[in-house]
């Protein structure tokens, strides 16, 4: 359902290394504005247990985790 | 009582001793730098020795040097990071240092030893600073790396 959700911003970090798609969700983050909805496109192993604790930490939703053929799809919803 | 509320507020801070100047040690210190910017903490890197001619403006332009211990493998390593893309350990800390609080200070006695000073170095050295003032500052760091 969540998976709907149009992203504002999508960030294909798709081949980067850990920590490669969680900077860049941060830059992501930072540069977007209160209730975008950020989608990440990782294929780093690190990203699944990375991601969600950082946005966690951080302070704003991780709306799902949507797993493709090759990657994963993080679906994050900036709160502040 | 104010003190103490201000120590209270301030990150948590990860600091790292940089010595080496192998690719083997210089990109776990791009990537530790990332994960301490990432979770929030304040990072300072104490480069000396072959961690700092590392950041001098020559060595950036050479060809990565590898550990003498895995120089077999190097060939094959360098390939490998060649063919996935892997960012050099300085774009890696570059990124870093755009997200977060890191600043990264050059060892005065590497430098006066080496005959180095500040023109000596990629833009990424923030300041020059003694040993003494390095532990000062990292006495109080959560996380202390000698790399």
């Amino acid at each position: 359902m969540s998976e709907e959700l149009e992203p504002t911003v999508t960030v294909d970090a798709r081949g980067s290394f850990c920590p490669g798609p969680l900077m860049e969700l941060i830059r992501a983050i930072r540069e977007g504005q209160v209730g975008d909805i950020i989608a990440v496109l990782s294929s780093d192993t690190g990203s699944r247990r990375d991601i969600p604790l950082w946005v966690d930490n951080a302070g704003h939703e991780m709306v799902g985790i949507f797993d493709k053929e090759d990657h994963a799809r993080f679906i994050v919803k900036k709160l502040k | 009582m104010l003190i103490r509320r201000k120590v209270k507020n301030m990150a948590d801070k990860m600091s790292i001793i940089l010595f080496s100047g192998t690719v083997d040690k210089l990109m776990p210190v791009g990537i530790l730098a990332s994960g301490g910017v990432a979770m929030g903490m304040d990072v300072e890197i104490f480069a000396t020795f072959w961690g700092l001619q590392a950041l001098s403006k020559g060595a950036s332009e050479q060809p990565p040097r590898m550990s003498k211990d895995f120089e077999d493998m190097a060939p094959m390593m360098m390939q490998m990071m060649q063919e996935k893309n892997v960012p050099s350990w300085i774009d890696t800390l570059k990124n870093a240092k755009e997200l977060g609080n890191v600043k990264v200070y050059a060892c005065s006695m590497t430098m006066d030893l080496m005959g180095m000073n500040k023109d000596s170095f990629i833009d990424i050295v923030d300041d020059v600073v003694g040993v003494g003032e390095f532990v000062d500052n990292a006495k109080d760091a959560k996380i202390t790396l000698f790399i």
